[in-house]
């Protein structure tokens, strides 16, 4: 059986030595956000965590969801967890203290969220998706709606979905085909089928909201005739009880690779009754509230499982004895040598650590300019931290999402034939982590959201929010000699990524296949550039621990530093093979003929 | 119901143990530290008396130094009322140093109920709670595993051997809890927040004189691997001869 436990002094050395999370207790709201507060939940969160959902994580896969005549079940004990979650206060940890929540950072938000993934992805996702719909109706919805039904998402008695895809419709949502028909009380008849609906149907909540994106009948063609509709499955009584059954009904679930815990529905709309949610064919820019959301938090998912799998893998390598060290034996008394003694062991877990951490930092770096972008009382401030947000979003859903399936993979790996018999629990976080880089956005349609959409912006305004703090941050660095392995691997990397940036520019604009074929393999680069900045940053934290005295946490910044140092040395050069594939250019991919597959 | 708690701030048991330089006491480097176990049961054996007595209110003390705070911050978010910090610089390895320190602030503090875990899982003396007990001059009832109140009356059940055994006795009363209570709860997001501002009164701990001290410590001898000798039911008899032979247990 797997365990997990939530690496709490890694999160409080990013939140507090890197972030200096203090700052956010500074902004207006936030004035209860001290440190200590935030380490005292972080604590309980992490036993919640460990203790209630990471023990139903391997049970939950192997029971899976079950639908009988349109009713699902979640896995055994899901629904106490749920209770038990929900009884703890933990859906209102971030939500607007208007509707009965906690009104804390946004950021404690990802913190959590990396925890309950990395301990239960399945179940993770169930209060993700109702976060979701409370984010997204808390900042369009009306007043009336948001009354009515706000509090029941805070509390966690009511569950939400985010309902996009159709059979036909994935990617393209300009030509999904359900309608929407007014039906004269202000309110809507929807009718038409959505798939791949997490958490579409299930017996954890009263009553479920799904938003759901629609047609009006006069509606333009493509993106710009899209509305966004908000849909009970129990219309609510006065009282704000679920009452009649509304026309949506679950006609399947499938059944996948992974995420088994978590109901994936075909959801069938027949004159189910809705009301609209922000302005009429203005549904996308509401949806997107709520998948940039999503985005990060799939991000958080794939940061999560390459966290547990991580703690498994480095368990195992410690205790399992096979062949002799290289260099002799390490463990004389013993039969063989534990196999983290064998540079290809180590060099993986190695590589998964210096990811994780790294994406770690990235990511609570980001989600804290989320909480800068909305409250920090200068407009100018909050513009800098909304374009590095949005520029850095498709990096955190892609980058995250593929480096942590990587790494649950190295971390399979470690384990050789037992990480493939089900029973050591490796080969689910393979799965589980398998579908974090296809939904939300394809990992190649966040490229293209990154390289099509977020660098041209403002003549690439977007990008020198990174850029900035990059180049500062190198040029005070570099007066500390003892920093120059670190900088000066970054400072060629960053050059490349400046001279990629502006490789990729020019030949799109002549040809956007340029972009395209580019596009993943910009992220990527930009992905570990950005590691890199998060890891110089760490590695000063540390040593100024270390210079400061820190006697009894020096085991952990020195080891801070040392995977710093293999970051730069192991993993950042894949920087300069990513460079010469995007220098490579478009030609060889796209002059193949059709025919030649 | 006015409900006295006394809790200890022990490392976290899941890691592997160093001896300190001194010989006498165990490395804390990198230690990780929270309630004791049987203190949780205890925490919670107050909240539910109180709970279903209607009322009331649940104080906890903890002495040592100030990082023992933050267990106090813990118990708070659970949901007792207030505590107070019996503070000195060291917390001594004699069990009736402390429990005079205890006894000196508890008593006339009015506590009809004063609680403790079974023992706390560091030094697993099992003493504090009776010598307190004794100094107050109040009746004690050692591992209870189910704790009921009623008109100044409190009833026990302590498990045995095989057996279990239900006591009665007059409050007020010193009680020391097992585990089998009720598990811990979990302290709720609104509690977490609540205990920040709840009170938490610091003191100079009264401790007695120290008449015990430890002299030297050490580890348990490394043991050897386990070995799998094979599977099923086959395998018995050489298992049965190897436990006989080899491992004299048998």
């Amino acid at each position: 059986m797997p365990t997990y436990k939530a690496p709490l002094d890694d999160m409080r050395f990013v939140l507090h030595d890197v972030l200096d999370v203090a700052q956010l207790s500074a902004l207006p709201g936030y004035e209860e956000a001290t440190p200590d507060l935030i380490d005292a939940i972080l604590e309980e969160a992490g036993r919640f965590c460990a203790e209630v959902l990471q023990p139903l994580n391997q049970p939950g896969d192997a029971a899976g969801c079950t639908y009988e005549q349109g009713e699902v079940k979640a896995p055994p004990g899901f629904k106490e967890a749920y209770q038990q979650y929900c009884a703890g206060g933990w859906p209102a940890l971030t939500a607007d203290p208007k509707y009965g929540g906690q009104g804390m950072p946004h950021l404690m938000r990802s913190v959590v969220e990396e925890m309950m993934c990395a301990s239960n992805l399945s179940f993770a996702m169930y209060p993700g998706l109702a976060h979701g719909a409370y984010h997204a109706m808390h900042t369009h919805g009306t007043e009336e709606l948001k009354d009515k039904l706000l509090p029941k998402l805070v509390s966690g008695q009511w569950g939400g979905t985010m309902c996009l895809t159709e059979p036909h419709a994935g990617t393209d949502l300009g030509i999904i085909t359900t309608k929407a028909v007014p039906a004269g009380d202000g309110a809507y008849r929807l009718t038409g089928t959505k798939i791949f609906i997490s958490a579409g149907e299930h017996d954890l909540t009263e009553n479920i909201i799904h938003l759901v994106l629609a047609k009006l009948p006069d509606a333009p063609g493509g993106t710009r005739g899209i509305s966004m509709f908000m849909v009970p499955k129990f219309l609510p009584t006065d009282e704000g009880r679920p009452g009649t059954r509304n026309g949506v009904t679950c006609g399947s679930i499938e059944h996948k690779m992974g995420i088994k815990g978590n109901a994936t529905c075909v959801l069938n709309f027949d004159n189910a009754t809705g009301w609209m949610v922000g302005d009429a064919n203005k549904g996308m820019r509401a949806m997107f509230t709520m998948m940039n959301g999503a985005r990060l938090g799939v991000g958080l998912q794939g940061l999560g499982l390459g966290e547990v799998a991580y703690q498994n893998a480095v368990a195992y390598a410690r205790e399992r004895l096979q062949g002799r060290s290289l260099t002799g034996a390490k463990n004389p008394g013993g039969p063989a040598d534990p196999i983290i003694e064998h540079p290809a062991v180590r060099q993986g877990l190695l590589r998964v650590k210096a990811l994780n951490e790294g994406n770690r930092a990235f990511a609570y770096w980001i989600g804290m300019h989320i909480d800068l972008e909305h409250r920090h009382p200068d407009p100018a401030r909050r513009a800098e931290s909304a374009d590095l947000v949005a520029l850095m979003t498709p990096v955190i859903k892609a980058f995250l999402t593929d480096t942590g399936f990587e790494s649950t993979n190295i971390a399979l790996q470690t384990f050789g034939g037992h990480g493939y018999v089900r029973e050591y629990g490796m080969e689910q976080f393979v799965r589980d982590a398998r579908i974090a880089p296809i939904y939300e956005g394809t990992n190649a349609v966040q490229a293209m959201d990154l390289v099509g959409r977020k660098l041209p912006e403002g003549m690439g305004r977007l990008l020198r929010r990174f850029f900035h703090p990059v180049s500062a941050e190198v040029e005070a660095s570099r007066a500390d000699p003892a920093l120059a392995e670190f900088v000066e691997p970054l400072a060629k990397a960053f050059e490349r990524l400046q001279q990629a940036t502006q490789g990729v520019a020019m030949r799109s604009m002549a040809n956007p296949d340029e972009a395209g074929a580019a596009a993943e393999d910009y992220l990527h680069l930009l992905g570990y550039v950005t590691l890199g900045y998060m890891w110089l940053r760490m590695v000063k934290a540390a040593r100024a621990r270390l210079a400061a005295g820190a006697d009894d946490r020096a085991a952990f910044y020195e080891a801070k530093v040392a995977t710093g140092r293999f970051y730069f040395a192991k993993v950042l050069p894949q920087v300069h093979a990513l460079a010469a594939r995007i220098a490579a250019g478009a030609t060889t991919v796209m002059s193949v003929p059709v025919d030649a597959f | 119901m006015k409900i006295a708690v006394c809790i200890k701030r022990v490392p976290d048991m899941d890691v592997r143990f160093k001896i300190a330089a001194s010989g006498t006491a165990v490395d804390e480097a990198g230690l990780k530290y929270d309630m004791s176990d049987f203190d949780g049961y205890a925490a919670e054996a107050a909240l539910q008396v109180n709970e279903k007595g209607g009322g009331g209110e649940v104080t906890a003390l903890c002495l040592g130094p100030d990082a023992v705070q933050e267990t106090l911050r813990k118990a708070l978010s659970m949901g007792i009322d207030k505590a107070v910090h019996l503070k000195c610089d060291a917390v001594p390895f004699d069990g009736w140093a402390i429990a005079q320190a205890l006894a000196a602030q508890l008593g006339g503090g009015g506590y009809d109920l004063i609680l403790f875990g079974r023992m706390s899982i560091d030094s697993s003396n099992q003493s504090v709670g009776p010598m307190v007990a004794e100094l107050l001059g109040l009746p004690c009832v050692t591992a209870a595993s189910r704790l009921d109140v009623s008109g100044g009356t409190g009833k026990a059940q302590r498990e045995l051997e095989g057996a279990s055994e239900t006591v009665e006795f007059p409050l007020p009363a010193v009680v020391s809890i097992d585990e089998g209570v009720a598990r811990p709860r979990y302290p709720s997001l609104k509690g977490i927040m609540a205990a920040k501002k709840k009170p938490l009164e610091v003191k100079p701990a009264q401790l007695g004189a120290v008449t015990v001290t430890v002299t030297t410590m050490e580890l348990p001898p490394e043991r050897n691997a386990g070995r799998i000798i094979g599977e099923g039911p086959d395998m018995v008899p050489e298992l049965v001869r190897l436990l006989q032979t080899e491992a004299k247990v048998l």
